[in-house]
């Protein structure tokens, strides 16, 4: 289980993305888990062959534990033979893929076991509405999304849910037969369902596990929405880790605080100029300018940006640039945009906006969320003039923009109003001094005065 | 494009940009970024979606008159 920001101390495995005997490559993503702030993409960082998942779907386990072994060379598993059934104590989800294969296996090609995560990452979908198809026991993977950029929204998971016919060949590979599955009947008695009242939808009309779920759910009493529950108890989790991680902050960091005013007009004439020629999706915003302003600046105070560890400050070479970002239900998190100080202000926008759309649906990755060297924060652009940091630990800066507005600029004995933006930086006493904190924003400034430059 | 559709398409490209966020809750006069708590990097998002939907340029000057509930279905629907 990797660390997903520092504030994380357990993660739950919500789905597996691999299976034993799957060869995977370096960046593949291989399993989504849950933290207490969000769902995370957890990517592997090694080439090899999938043995064993030691952790089963559902499962919650500590910071560094191991969640499946991998062997560096070809796949051991003779072909045909069964990959070993996942221990118990198991939810009744996976018990229902007890063919082995998870459901959305077979819609890759059995002759290219190499690319089992490529129908998944065609759907893109929302914590949200992989919730309520895991509900109506729908695998959101294997739909055809129609929102935008190929997303799966709800209006296509309750399709699918009244075109059973549709996902049901999936599960007719699961090689169920008869006219109710053993496990559907056991559900069934358990959920006080009527099996003989049920239509079925499997192979010659077998009432399958999903018949008896949705006809569990169609029972049900609309209140008791379990989700809700989970969503207050997630809510919870959630303020504790911050508040853990904070208090830690507050406790082991002396922080200094600075400010700087800076007129934005060359910027914000720029960018005006910059949007004229481009096509909405290829637009900038001023948060684009304000964050490659900081990275390229906080390459030149490296003091700002890396790691204090264990009594000492290690600088970090590249500019990971954490991004904070606000959470609809609550919280903040902040995950990185890597060598954010090399990249072309296109690059950058593309990325901010593919990060900050991820975030908002829980679909970030967990190299993302694992190394950002130091933390930016555009909390302005929801009306507040300025920003008085926290650092993430073991981060030693953050640095927090207002709200861009007119105000009263006097230069060369005039007086006028210009677009503004107050700039400000919480950096750690133990690696720096407000010398070298200023020269950082004194250099964002600088940077911000030749846009054209960035 | 109707007024009834206009609300449609808005309600589905705010629920990819914003999922948790509710067009029902902005308030007459409220501006989106405000009532939703979008950032500029949503409601940027919120205008590439309806470019995408609509074919429609939306060209910078016309982000305040997108960034109400009224203004935006006007838009939409005497443009498109």
């Amino acid at each position: 289980m990797p660390s997903l920001g520092a504030d994380m101390e357990a993660g739950k495995v919500t789905q597996w993305l691999v299976k034993p005997g799957d060869q995977v490559h370096r960046g593949d993503i291989v399993a989504v888990v849950e933290t207490e702030k969000s769902t995370i993409e957890v990517e592997i960082f090694e080439n090899g062959t999938i043995d064993e998942l030691v952790v089963a779907e559902g499962e919650r386990v500590p910071v560094g534990a191991v969640l499946a072994r991998l062997s560096a060379r070809g796949p051991e598993l003779v072909p045909g033979e069964a990959p070993p059934a996942p221990a118990p104590p198991l939810p009744p989800e996976s018990v229902a893929h007890e063919g082995g294969r998870r459901p959305s296996t077979p819609v890759a090609p059995p002759s290219a076991p190499t690319h089992p995560l490529e129908a998944h990452h065609a759907a893109v979908v929302s914590p949200l509405v992989r919730h309520l198809a895991e509900q109506l026991g729908i695998d959101p993977g294997v739909l055809s999304g129609t929102g935008p950029g190929g997303t799966v929204t709800r209006a296509d998971v309750e399709r699918a849910v009244g075109a059973p016919r549709e996902v049901e060949p999936l599960r007719a590979q699961t090689g169920r037969r008869g006219p109710s599955s053993p496990f559907a009947r056991r559900l069934s008695s358990e959920l006080g369902i009527d099996l003989a009242a049920l239509r079925g939808t499997g192979p010659r009309g077998a009432v399958t596990e999903k018949d008896v779920r949705l006809a569990a759910l169609a029972a049900r009493p609309k209140e008791t929405t379990p989700q809700e529950a989970t969503n207050e108890d997630r809510q919870a989790a959630m303020r504790r880790a911050i508040g853990a991680l904070m208090a830690r902050s507050k406790r082991e960091i002396p922080h200094y605080y600075l400010s700087t005013t800076i007129d934005l007009s060359a910027a914000a004439s720029w960018l005006e100029q910059a949007n004229l020629e481009r096509p909405v999706a290829d637009r900038l915003v001023m948060a684009t300018l304000l964050f490659s302003a900081t990275a390229r600046a906080v390459k030149r105070v490296p003091e700002m940006n890396g790691f204090f560890i264990d009594g000492n400050f290690v600088p970090s070479g590249a500019v990971h640039l954490g991004v904070a970002v606000s959470q609809r239900t609550g919280g903040v998190i902040a995950p990185a945009i890597h060598d954010a100080e090399r990249l072309e202000l296109e690059e950058l926008m593309t990325r901010l906006t593919d990060l900050v759309k991820r975030a908002r649906v829980g679909r970030l990755r967990s190299s993302e969320m694992s190394d950002p060297t130091i933390t930016v924060t555009n909390l302005g652009d929801l009306g507040v003039d300025e920003v008085f940091g926290v650092i993430y630990p073991p981060q030693v800066a953050l640095v927090g923009f207002g709200r861009m507005k007119e105000r009263p600029w006097a230069e060369g004995g005039v007086l006028g109003a210009r677009p503004c933006v107050v700039v400000t930086l919480a950096a750690d006493h133990r690696v720096s001094d407000g010398m070298r904190g200023g020269r950082f924003l004194t250099e964002i400034d600088h940077l911000l005065q030749e846009p054209g430059k960035l | 494009m109707t007024s009834d559709e206009a609300l449609v398409l808005m309600r589905s490209v705010l629920r990819q940009v914003a999922p948790e966020a509710d067009l029902d809750e902005v308030g007459e006069g409220e501006t989106l970024q405000e009532a939703l708590d979008l950032d500029s990097i949503d409601f940027l998002n919120f205008v590439i979606g309806l470019a995408e939907a609509t074919g429609l340029e939306m060209p910078e000057r016309d982000y305040d008159q997108l960034s109400t509930v009224a203004g935006c279905v006007h838009y939409l629907s005497t443009s498109h």
